[in-house]
């Protein structure tokens, strides 16, 4: 039987991970389909009630590419009560009957980027450990640059003299990047698209709105499941800045360790645990370059951010920076969010207006 | 003639509107329920309007609407403003108000707290994931009960040692409700560990990690209830005020919005007598099957929503 792999999504970072697969195993590589009700619905339904969010959307997009055929499954997730998920998944979806391997990339007691290599040589028997740093490397290095295109995106996106430049010149360089050769094809493609993008007309004032985003990674990454919080940002003409995004997950926190409790100053003395502590260092830093507020986003109950927030309420206060909270489920009401959105808006702006 | 403005805040569970002269005094208000019917309720909050300036020589030229249904009711008044119901409650508080610095609402389906500083919002929250500790429960609560929701907050004053009752959630407030009921408690103990309950749920959970000032008012359907303003005292240490039409200054803040937008147009009361229809259409452009809902004004179509993408638009 031929071996179809799928993996779960989150925004575009489907992108590099096609290409990894594709370059480390033999086996067939089938992207999910981008996230949608159906997939919420899915995975909600063969989920237990409370566990977070990101599992059910995991799960369902799970499910939507078993059933187009895929029978080789990968997760990786990690940090707080998602390194159970994998095994949790895999179970329920045995017992829908489905026939599949499942991988999970994450041990708690073991490096990820090592652990990855025994999953991987499990799968490709023939994967050389050159091959395999070679093409981490390299994957690493796309996300990378994937990663700083998107903050520039993030802080111009709402200036944009032609709605959709930015969107259309992304969506270019996401089809040119699956094919490059090498470190120096990459970043020549690189460098091209940077001065591209450099090149978009926007109409961007000194002193526009800035806000900054913080929370759980998932909610923070995945636009579908944080109701497309940035667009809206994007449509009301503020500059975002998020920090949470693959290259600091994988890479910036490994040796970011000490260095995060000092930066909260006062309101850590130890770490909170998962992203908790990046949260309110985060914060922090945004509160003292003088931004206008900060969103926070996370599932309901996840715990590790749940232990986060009332320290940065406290830091809220301190410093004078409003912090909108969200909490997404998969019940969670649309016009609710954007009834809090909205006045959050009006809210920050009146400020700015009051210091003026 | 004079000029006049027309705030409407259509809530989950009341309708209010109010119209006010160019030095936001209000000139005509009404107060109904929405029964689940927006379009009929302000239908019939217009009717009541007209007929309370029939004789006062008033031109409407502008309307802003709020409330859960403000995107429908605003299409169909033709609104010149549609705003949250924060940033509306905050304006028609300050209005009547102008040196506050707490507003604690508690509505129909929703409670929120706005945190204000020399007349600007520098904080706010609203209840994030459930109903309890809201207007809705106390009325479906005071129906279980057999007393009339106006009688409530005096019964509560009645007691001197109110139940503790379990209002973290309502459907746990409810089975512990009827089961301190079933074993002898009396009402009106019930009725204000009720009121201790919503208070008690609101600073827990709204008003978390703010930091409460005085002075402080308190407004919504659910400030009429003389019970519950007692044990904000009581809990809070301070004063609260309680204005007559607190549960307008939604409409009123609204109202205020619009007289401040620069676009004026002329509004029509023959409004009531138009037929409006909503529809829902499920898109079939891709798995994610938004529910796009179209808005006909005598069969034409004027406007819809809910769509994600292109794919859904409909013309």
């Amino acid at each position: 039987m031929k071996k179809i792999i799928s993996f779960p999504h989150m925004d575009n970072y489907y992108v590099p991970i096609t290409f990894l697969l594709k370059k480390v195993t033999d086996y067939e590589v089938m992207h999910p389909l981008p996230i949608t009700k159906r997939t919420l619905e899915l995975g909600t339904k063969y989920s237990p009630e409370f566990v977070c969010v990101p599992f059910k959307y995991n799960l369902g997009n799970y499910i939507e590419s078993l059933e187009r055929g895929a029978n080789v499954l990968v997760q990786a997730g990690g940090g707080c009560r998602y390194g159970y998920y994998a095994e949790v998944q895999e179970q329920i979806l045995c017992d829908l009957g489905y026939n599949f391997e499942f991988h999970s990339l994450v041990d708690n007691n073991q490096n990820v980027l090592i652990n990855a290599y025994k999953v991987l040589k499990k799968i490709n028997n023939k994967l050389t450990i050159f091959k395999y740093i070679y093409y981490m490397a390299l994957t690493l290095k796309i996300i990378n640059y994937m990663d700083k295109i998107d903050i520039y995106i993030r802080a111009n996106i709402g200036f944009e003299k032609r709605k959709g430049d930015f969107g259309n010149l992304l969506n270019k360089m996401l089809e040119e990047i699956v094919n490059i050769k090498g470190f120096w094809n990459l970043r020549k493609l690189y460098k091209k698209y940077n001065i591209l993008f450099q090149a978009i007309q926007i109409n961007k004032p000194i002193d526009c709105l800035k806000v900054g985003l913080i929370g759980e990674l998932y909610t923070s990454m995945e636009p579908f499941c944080n109701y497309y919080l940035e667009k809206a940002l994007a449509e009301m003409k503020i500059q975002m800045d998020r920090y949470t995004n693959v290259t600091y997950l994988l890479i910036t926190k490994l040796f970011n360790k000490r260095k995060v409790l000092k930066k909260c100053g006062c309101y850590c003395k130890y770490l909170i645990g998962a992203d908790g502590t990046d949260n309110v260092a985060v914060a922090r830093t945004l509160a003292l370059k003088g931004y206008d507020g900060l969103i926070h986003t996370k599932p309901f109950g996840c715990m590790p951010e749940v232990g986060a927030m009332p320290i940065l309420q406290k830091l809220s206060n301190d410093y004078e920076i409003p912090i909108l909270f969200f909490s997404f489920d998969s019940h969670t009401a649309e016009e609710g969010i954007k009834t809090r959105l909205e006045a959050f808006y009006d809210m920050i702006m009146m400020r700015r207006n009051k210091h003026d | 003639m004079i000029n006049g403005y027309l705030g409407v805040d259509v809530g989950s569970i009341s309708t209010k509107g109010v119209i006010i002269n160019d030095h936001n005094k209000i000139m005509a208000k009404v107060y109904l329920w929405t029964e689940g019917d927006p379009i009929k309720a302000v239908k019939k909050v217009v009717t009541l309007l007209e007929e309370q300036i029939k004789n006062k020589r008033i031109k409407i030229i502008g309307v802003g609407v709020t409330g859960s249904a403000r995107k429908l009711i605003g299409t169909i008044l033709g609104a010149n403003i549609i705003k949250n119901e924060i940033t509306a409650h905050a304006v028609g508080t300050l209005s009547i108000e102008p040196n506050v610095r707490t507003i604690l609402e508690i509505g129909g389906q929703d409670s929120k707290i706005i945190i204000l500083e020399k007349g600007i919002i520098v904080d706010y929250a609203m209840n994030t994931l459930c109903a309890a500790g809201t207007g809705s429960f106390l009325s479906s609560q005071a129906k279980r009960l057999g007393v009339k929701i106006e009688e409530f907050g005096h019964l509560a004053l009645t007691s001197t040692n109110p139940t503790k009752i379990a209002a973290r959630c309502t459907v746990f407030a409810e089975s512990d409700l009827v089961h301190k009921a079933q074993i002898g408690y009396k009402q009106n103990d019930i009725i204000a560990g009720l009121c201790n309950a919503i208070v008690a749920n609101y600073l827990n959970n709204v008003g978390k990690g703010k930091r409460i000032k005085a002075p402080i008012v308190f407004q919504g359907g659910v400030s009429k209830n003389i019970g519950v303003v007692e044990v904000f005292k009581n809990i809070l240490q301070e004063d609260i005020i309680v204005y007559e039409n607190g549960h307008l200054a939604g409409a009123l803040g609204v109202a205020i919005l619009s007289k401040d937008n620069s676009k004026e147009e002329e509004f029509n009361f023959n409004i009531k007598d138009i037929k409006f229809e909503t529809r829902g259409v499920v898109c079939e452009g891709c798995p994610n099957h938004c529910d796009i809902i179209c808005v006909y004004r005598n069969s034409k179509l004027i406007d819809s929503w809910g769509n994600r993408c292109e794919r859904g638009k409909i013309e």
